[in-house]
């Protein structure tokens, strides 16, 4: 459904894009991951033909962005990071507005109107001038403008920021709700959200790809070292001296009486480590296995990257 | 043209519409009132005097065209929507065309006073207003224009209302400098065409001169917003 090939953008001198590739395919939900100034934005703006850019192609429902640039837009459905509305309008008249640029039958702009509305619970305020709504709301008119022409295809940037987390949540909710006749690509900094949302992740770092798989994948890929946790009651020195001649364990860092160690791939030494612990007549008090965090990932993969330079 | 009608309907919705007609009424009808006393004729030669008034009015009413869509990022919706640049401009165009007609339609009452208490010549009265509507089409593309530079919308009024004054007292500058060059210059200023229209001439030049300095400001504004996306 896009598909963005070798595309760089640079702002004047400076490089915010460089020459990155991916697709998403019909159907996803691809979470574009990244700390702010990262360059999603800047992707996303190109995707939906609102900048030009310096190199490369993207292609959105089969059309050419920048040489059949109005085919591709009808397809798109678009959430601008500050959610862009008339402050002087009412939703309702905000809505028909938008439905007609974007070239919605006439005869159809009623009934949508009331479908989004009905999608993003805004039934009650659809007579209520947009500026005096609150900030959840606005970026639930957001969403509704943005899938009032029966897009294929969404570009969601940053779409639960500053809002509170109980609305947060509906959006997440909303988000997962649209990606069932949807194919969308949201951009978030935050980490748990796109574990919560996306069924990908594209993780993009200084302009450039860092990785990109499934969440699944993502985490046993970097894990690749598993890890462990462990409470122990005994002389700290010594049970760590003792944890790392285990073989299969690369890594033992502990604080007080907790334990974290790292293995290398494919091992589970946890029945080696209870009985080294018990055989030497320590006390082993919990042990746990832990899932690398996608927070761990991402800050793992953009310091490699920052190392690389 | 759903954005032009957006436009003329969110200037009924604004109170700066009102604001800005009440004071245009306010200025044309006193120089209207006074003018039997100066020109000594029945006709609106008053009103015809105030075409200052209307180059303000069009930097005020075009202020906020493009400038406000900048500010509130709604410009990303227009241009990320399936609508070409020009037809964004266009639609601009003829939603602030509208509102100033109806603007200019309300200052007919000027002439009829003059039916009902004289017996004015019809023909340059219908030329003026001809003339008046050209020039507000004029003063309109550029505002758009300089709408289209920033995203604040004082920047914007002060910059249209700079080119208009600038182009119109081109035509008093003409008459300073060596004759020859001063009729080129004269060529290209808004002050040159319109005193025709008053004296009941229409002439194509006219009509083709106001023509293409709305299209050219129409033309700039649309070459502005494309530019924006290769920053």
């Amino acid at each position: 459904m896009i598909r963005v090939e070798n595309l760089t953008k640079y702002y004047g001198t400076r490089l915010a894009v460089d020459n990155i590739s991916f697709r998403v395919e019909k159907g996803e939900i691809v979470g574009f991951l990244g700390p702010n100034a990262a360059g999603k934005t800047t992707t996303m703006r190109i995707i939906t033909g609102f900048l030009a850019p310096t190199r490369g192609n993207v292609w959105v429902a089969g059309h050419n962005i920048s040489s059949q640039s109005l085919d591709a837009r009808r397809h798109i459905g678009y959430l601008p990071e500050a959610v862009p509305l008339y402050t002087d309008m009412t939703v309702r008249s905000y809505l028909d507005f938008l439905a007609r640029i974007r070239g919605l039958d006439n005869d159809k702009i009623k009934t949508r109107i009331d479908e989004v509305v009905d999608t993003c619970h805004l039934e009650e305020y659809i007579d209520v001038i947009v500026g005096k709504l609150s900030k959840g709301f606005r970026q639930r008119v957001g969403v509704a403008q943005a899938i009032i022409h029966e897009p294929d295809v969404l570009i969601l940037d940053e779409p639960t920021i500053g809002i509170d987390p109980i609305q947060v949540s509906m959006t997440r909710q909303l988000i997962k709700e649209l990606g069932k006749e949807h194919t969308i690509l949201l951009s978030t900094h935050i980490l748990p959200e796109v574990s919560v949302i996306c069924e990908r992740v594209i993780i993009i770092h200084e302009g450039k790809i860092v990785a990109e798989d499934s969440i699944k994948n993502l985490s046993s890929m970097i894990s690749g070292t598993k890890r462990i946790r462990l409470e122990v009651e005994g002389p700290s020195k010594k049970i760590a001296e003792r944890l790392r001649k285990i073989s299969g364990i690369t890594k033992v860092s502990y604080q007080d009486s907790q334990y974290t160690v790292e293995c290398s791939a494919g091992q589970d030494p946890r029945a080696k480590i209870m009985e080294a612990i018990v055989q030497s007549g320590w006390s082993l008090l919990s042990m746990e296995s832990v899932e690398m965090s996608l927070e761990d990932i991402f800050l793992r993969l953009t310091s490699e990257e920052e190392s690389e330079q | 043209m759903a954005i032009a009608a957006k436009e003329f309907k969110s200037y009924l919705f604004s109170p700066m519409a009102y604001i800005v007609t009440t004071f245009f009424l306010a200025v044309t009808g006193l120089f209207f009132a006074i003018s039997p006393s100066t020109y000594n004729e029945t006709s609106i030669s008053g009103f015809l005097s105030t075409w200052w008034a209307l180059l303000l009015l069009a930097s005020v009413l075009t202020m906020r065209l493009l400038a406000e869509e900048r500010k509130l990022g709604t410009i990303e919706l227009l241009l990320t929507a399936p609508v070409r640049d020009s037809e964004v401009i266009l639609g601009k165009f003829l939603g602030s065309l509208g509102i100033l007609t109806v603007m200019l339609a309300l200052t007919l009452y000027y002439p009829l006073l003059l039916w009902v208490f004289g017996d004015p010549d019809g023909g340059p009265i219908g030329t003026s207003y001809l003339g008046l509507f050209l020039l507000g089409c004029t003063a309109l593309a550029v505002g758009i224009f300089a709408s289209s530079l920033t995203s604040n919308q004082i920047v914007a009024a002060v910059v249209s209302g700079g080119i208009l004054f600038a182009l119109w007292f081109l035509g008093t500058a003409a008459q300073f400098v060596p004759e020859a060059l001063g009729n080129v210059i004269g060529f290209f200023s808004l002050s040159q065409y319109f005193p025709d229209f008053i004296r009941g001439i229409i002439d194509t030049r006219s009509i083709v001169y106001y023509l293409s300095v709305t299209a050219l400001f129409l033309f700039l504004a649309i070459r502005t917003l494309d530019n924006s996306r290769w920053s």
